[in-house]
């Protein structure tokens, strides 16, 4: 236990010293006014002045085509694999509502899957086609999370940036380099990387084992640098060629930590307000160490069920004891609980434990983590989620003391609250809309792999990973049939640029308002107190809409589990 | 509006370029090059960690198999299935199938789950010659994630060290001996958990054997 909780400790000081360094570089990235050689030859390729500033609506239209026309290419690679190269085993290209769901999954950074990697695609779509998706759509996050930062510093100002110049910097000197090093370090770890597509082996009993391989350690490191999350295997990060050690293990958390946390230090310093920026990760970070502290005892506390079968779940020097079900031995425990909270609030959605076989309340935590969607977030959208909290709790402050709200010396008014209102509502609408559609929708609930409350746990999880764009699942609802394909697809889409885009205004409209002196009746935020109040409007707007449907899958199942009831 | 529809306009030749482009330099340029390096420092692990035993692949260093022969120490349970030789649409159980990885993904209060416990529990203690309420580790009888799981802790181990030394007819001590030589620790006294692989371990239980018999033989 203790050795579990120092285990903890260290990783998040690690965390925490990793983002510092990250975050200086990043804002480099982000501010340098000089393109390097590789970046220059991008832009004459695409035609663009990479000195011309956008506005906001420019940017988010540049942004959104980019998508359209990388979304599509993803599609039809995936449509035509059967002519495409690297495929010995003929598999067959995907169905078109299949490639659709597939491809919006990758594109918006969600990585749902629907099919298992191994006996849908070849190794050329598992190159050309999802490690491309993960990449730029990793880019196109952390983009518009550079521009929302820049458009909060610039006073009257409202070009924000330049899409194409935030997004080839991002590809050319943070995502490529960082992911080729890493991708190293995993291969020596057991990763493996070939063009070779299997490998057979007679075992020791003389069963034929058909080995799957290929280029598995390029695709596993931008998952997680790239908090992307789709795996190359089925198992995705619990089968032991995409995590084969603890260390690798400890590696991929800290790597889809990495760039949410250290945009927080950007933030601070890309507007000279480092402390602000402090708050922000401290905001994290407490809500961080909060729904790990849930889902460690519970999964560690084990099922009541099976104790009653004399099976022992206890904690020693030879096993790591709890909730195995769904767990990998190397992880344990510990291994797996940090991973569950890490990849839900990163918003990866890559799995080294099955969700679906969490303990009714280690199920909760990935559940409300991603429904909040601030705790660190994906790439970029994380950051601007939690601003958009902000922002709420600057401006209900301003309503309870009377003053008009500023926040980093901008008026906050009422065009901006709506707009940040529309971002806030966006995200439940989807979620609970699709859950009711589809508890309501005939023959759908016969796709459920668990009856009883589970069995809604399963829906529910499923609408709200694709509209966080999370992409991990409550793996027994079986999800490839043309209803759960669309509407999850819709949902990604929706809990992509939805909320993307009115917070992408809310930026640009700041960028080109004045910076007002600081009097001494501004409200201080750059105080721990507002970082209090940040968190608590977070789990009271954001956390309160959603426990009616919490309550009928989770604490239900909980309160059942520990009367001995089944399903 | 004539001004957004030359935007969009101007914007379509960067954004077609931009998806080639960089579909080729992530999708295709960044895998193959990490792949050539990987092969050229690293082909071993690049290429699955394949064990090979009298020049024959027998497994992944990293990939568990099924062991059911009472002389082996035996693996976690596997969950993961295989399509039906007789009737492709269906599906039929098949432990360390590695072209499908995959777990029960039961929740905690489905009645499957505890029924498939419970019967593990019972073959477990009848395989072990234990006690018909004695504890059982368990790792031994729930399904891993990936149903490929190489690992079993060490408490499991220990259960079936009796067995095994006596199916061999070696001295448990020899058996102990090899078991501790074979387990993992954890990584800096903190990573991981204490465990073993059971195809490591199996291996260096049929070397010693063959050591035997060549001993005799000499």
């Amino acid at each position: 236990m203790t050795t579990n909780i120092l285990y903890f400790v260290i990783m998040l000081a690690c965390m925490t010293a990793l983002a510092i360094p990250m975050g200086h570089y990043l804002a480099k990235v982000f501010t340098d006014e000089r393109h390097a050689l590789p970046e220059r030859l991008t832009y004459r390729l695409l035609g663009v002045d990479p000195d011309r500033g956008m506005r906001w609506s420019q940017y988010g239209m540049a942004l959104v085509l980019a998508n359209a026309a990388m979304g599509l290419l993803g599609y039809l690679l995936l449509r035509v694999q059967a002519w495409m190269p690297l495929n010995p085993s003929h598999l067959s290209g995907m169905s078109p509502d299949l490639a659709f769901n597939t491809a919006m999954s990758f594109v918006t950074n969600t990585n749902w899957q629907a099919y298992s990697g191994e006996n849908t695609l070849s190794n050329f779509s598992q190159m050309a086609a999802l490690t491309f998706l993960m990449t730029v759509s990793a880019a196109t996050g952390l983009a518009a999370g550079a521009a929302f930062v820049r458009g909060l510093g610039h006073a009257e100002k409202p070009e924000i940036g330049n899409f194409w110049v935030d997004f080839t910097r991002i590809v050319w000197r943070i995502l490529l380099p960082v992911c080729f090093v890493l991708a190293l370090v995993c291969i020596w770890q057991g990763v493996p990387q070939t063009l070779a597509s299997d490998a057979v082996a007679t075992t020791l009993e003389g069963a034929k084992q058909h080995i799957i391989l290929g280029a598995v350690a390029s695709l596993e490191t931008i998952k997680h640098i790239g908090t992307n999350g789709g795996g190359f295997y089925g198992a995705n990060a619990a089968h032991p060629y995409e995590d084969p050690t603890p260390l690798i293990n400890t590696l991929h958390i800290l790597s889809m930590l990495l760039i949410p946390a250290a945009l927080t230090v950007a933030f601070g310093r890309m507007l000279a307000r480092n402390r602000q920026g402090w708050v922000l990760f401290g905001a994290f970070f407490v809500m961080f160490v909060g729904f790990l502290a849930i889902v460690y005892p519970a999964e560690q506390a084990g099922n009541p069920q099976l104790t009653a079968l004399g099976v022992d779940q206890h904690l020693s020097a030879t096993q790591p004891g709890g909730n195995m079900e769904g767990k990998e031995m190397r992880f344990g425990i510990a291994g797996s609980s940090l991973f569950v909270t890490a990849t839900t609030a990163a918003t990866t959605g890559s799995v080294n434990a099955m969700h679906d076989s969490l303990t009714p309340l280690g199920g909760l935590v990935p559940l409300g983590e991603m429904m909040l969607n601030c705790v660190y977030g994906g790439k970029g959208v994380g950051l601007i989620n939690l601003l958009q909290y902000a922002i709420l709790a600057v401006f209900l402050i301003g309503m309870m003391i009377g003053r008009t709200p500023e926040f980093l010396g901008k008026k906050i008014e009422a065009r901006e609250i709506k707009l940040v209102m529309l971002a806030v509502l966006a995200h439940p609408i989807c979620i609970l809309g699709f859950t009711a559609l589809a508890v309501l929708w005939p023959h759908v609930t016969d796709s459920l792999g668990n009856t009883g409350p589970h069995g809604f746990s399963e829906i529910l999880y499923a609408y709200t990973s694709a509209t966080a764009n999370n992409g991990s699942a409550f793996g027994g609802l079986s999800v490839n049939t043309p209803f759960y394909n669309t509407t999850i697809g819709l949902a990604m889409l929706i809990g992509r640029y939805g909320t993307l885009l009115p917070m992408l205004a809310v930026a640009g409209l700041l960028a080109s308002k004045k910076t007002l002196p600081e009097t001494a009746g501004t409200f201080p935020t750059a105080t721990p107190l507002f970082m209090a109040l940040t968190v608590l409007v977070a789990l009271v707007v954001g956390g309160l809409t959603f426990l009616p449907a919490l309550a009928l899958g989770p604490l239900v199942e909980h309160i059942a589990m520990l009367h001995g009831q089944l399903f | 509006m004539n001004d957004t529809n030359t935007s969009i306009r101007s914007l379509l030749r960067p954004a077609i370029t931009s998806a080639v482009l960089f579909m080729l330099l992530t999708g295709l340029a960044y895998p193959l090059i990490t792949t050539a390096a990987a092969n050229l420092l690293l082909p071993w692990h690049a290429q699955g960690s394949l064990v090979q035993r009298d020049g024959k692949v027998i497994g992944s260093a990293l990939l568990g198999q099924d062991f059911t022969a009472p002389r082996y120490f035996h693996p976690r349970p596997s969950a993961t299935q295989a399509p039906d030789p007789k009737d492709p649409s269906k599906t039929v159980d098949s432990p360390y199938n590695a072209e499908l990885s995959a777990a029960s993904n039961y929740g905690p209060t489905n009645r499957k789950l505890i029924d498939a416990v419970a019967g593990r529990a019972r073959a477990y203690r009848s395989e072990n010659g234990l006690a018909a309420n004695a504890p059982v580790p368990v790792d031994a009888v729930t399904a891993s994630a990936s149903g490929l799981d190489p690992e079993i802790s060490l408490a499991n181990a220990e259960l079936q060290l009796p067995r095994v030394a006596a199916q061999r007819g070696l001295p448990q001590a020899d058996v102990e001996r090899l078991l501790n030589e074979h387990a993992a620790t954890r990584v800096f006294g903190l990573f991981g958990v204490p465990r073993v692989n059971v195809l490591d371990l199996n291996l260096a239980l049929d070397a010693l054997a063959r050591e035997g018999q060549h001993g005799t033989k000499s």
